[in-house]
């Protein structure tokens, strides 16, 4: 197949962009998780900020990437051509799910639990972190999971604010009308999504409690 | 019948004129002029309906709540001075569903409070050890288990171990035993019974279960839309002339069999 002979001849392109693509993923994931778990318990105990927060990760989420992408371009300090615009909308996008999993996980704890917590005399801090925060782990890593697999995919249209990695292939392969080389970059990004669903499942799984 | 006596008669638990209102929409007043006292050492019941208070009385011992009117007193000192978090650390606490920690092993769940007291490890270990064989479980046996691996039964034993673990002299227990099948309660009743008995605490116990409340109380509380209607040995209860009273001892001639 003429497939594999041009990604075997271009492997180390291939290669190159896999790694280039992951760099903006796992960078993007940092920060929305450093975001979006410390924001989520925040709002635990505080109502107004909660709808605020959780609305505005919505909206983000609504707004179609490309245009995303596009809408930060002219911004100062964030935007411009490049991985720093492209991460930006990343972690904009990852943000809902992971705040949206810490909240749930961090507020549907079994009341009996919380309600002894109290009882027994733990603070407030310590029942966030010894009780709530353990208790709703796999909720957050879930969330985590889901954001990473739509960072992989969205990570792609990246490439069309020159940020570079496997969406390269795949506007290029559109220009020129060449399957092989959408699928030099489709492929890749797939089998990339694949693993880490199937690697923070592992993780989800082993936290899960009861 | 339980024929404790109260080891003195220092008032260990004092309400005074307690009301107690959830200022919701609708404001809809819970507890209403309430007093009564506890005695260092007595087991006091307080038994009534559902929706009738008793849960909201003990939440007000523990500072959980505190009183819209009135002051309690806890060991002579009102819970509005009292630290919130030192105050329910001498106050051992059971509810129906055990409440315990899913992520923590038995011992973890019982050697919570000396934990969160920094005890260290050698004195905590020993008295989790302790707990575990005062409550009738094996600690080579059940020590590292989740509590999700326990019955019912087990979990409410870890329940109570874990209440009392750190020597509070005050325990409050919220329908500890309503969620277990009619035969695991009777035999946690009797166990438990004997327990109260061997250790001379506090106790204040939550139940809408008559027997219950005859089996382990030295003294029994009745409410009725939150106030107390009567307040009466075991004994004297039988023979009161209040209709809420006899609404409840009615039900006792009913079920077969009463009550030792």
């Amino acid at each position: 197949m003429s497939e594999w002979t041009f990604f075997a001849e271009h492997r180390a392109e291939i290669f190159g962009a896999t790694l280039d693509h992951l760099a903006l993923v796992v960078v993007a994931m940092a920060f929305a998780i450093l975001i979006g778990v410390p924001l989520g318990m925040f709002i635990v105990h505080r109502p107004a900020l909660r709808a605020i927060a959780l609305g505005i990760a919505s909206i983000f989420q609504t707004i179609p990437s490309l245009a995303l992408f596009g809408f930060l371009i002219p911004i100062p300090f964030i935007g411009g051509i490049g991985k720093r615009t492209a991460i930006v909308a990343l972690i904009l996008y990852a943000l809902l799910p992971i705040l949206r999993n810490t909240f749930v996980g961090l507020t549907t704890i079994d009341p009996a639990v919380l309600e002894s917590a109290e009882a027994m005399g733990m603070t407030p801090a310590q029942i966030l972190f010894r009780v709530r925060f353990p208790l709703a782990m796999a909720f957050i890593l879930a969330g985590i999971r889901t954001a990473t697999i739509i960072t992989i995919g969205v990570a792609t249209i990246a490439a069309a604010i020159g940020a570079g990695g496997l969406g390269t292939f795949i506007f290029r392969g559109v220009a020129l009308v060449s399957d092989s080389l959408i699928l030099a970059g489709a492929i890749p990004a797939a089998l990339l999504a694949l693993l880490a669903d199937f690697l923070l499942g592992l993780l989800e799984r082993r936290l899960r409690v009861s | 019948m339980n024929t404790k006596l109260p080891l003195s008669s220092k008032k260990i638990i004092e309400f005074r004129e307690v009301s107690f209102h959830i200022n919701d929409i609708l404001p809809r007043v819970v507890i209403s002029d309430v007093s009564f006292s506890v005695s260092e050492g007595e087991t006091v019941v307080l038994l009534g309906r559902s929706g009738s208070g008793k849960t909201t009385l003990l939440r007000l011992i523990n500072g959980i709540l505190l009183p819209s009117k009135g002051e309690v007193l806890v060991q002579e000192r009102s819970t509005r001075d009292w630290d919130p978090i030192r105050l329910r650390r001498g106050i051992g606490y059971v509810i129906q569903d055990a409440g315990l920690f899913p992520h923590f092993t038995v011992a973890e769940n019982i050697a919570l409070v000396p934990s969160l007291e920094k005890w260290d490890s050698g004195r905590t270990a020993a008295r989790v050890e302790e707990m575990l064989r005062l409550v009738g479980l094996e600690p080579g046996k059940f020590a590292d288990r989740r509590p999700r691996a326990l019955s019912g039964g087990q979990r409410q034993r870890v329940g109570v171990a874990r209440a009392l673990a750190a020597d509070a002299p005050i325990l409050l227990m919220d329908e500890p035993f309503g969620a277990l099948d009619p035969v695991t309660r009777a035999e946690l009743q009797r166990e438990f019974s004997g327990l109260a008995r061997r250790l001379g605490r506090t106790i204040v116990f939550v139940t809408h279960d008559l027997r219950e409340a005859l089996l382990l109380a030295s003294r029994i509380i009745l409410l009725e839309s939150g106030r107390v209607v009567a307040s009466t040995s075991p004994e004297e209860f039988l023979n009161h002339e209040h209709p809420e009273v006899r609404a409840f001892t009615a039900c006792l001639d009913l079920a077969p069999g009463a009550p030792e």
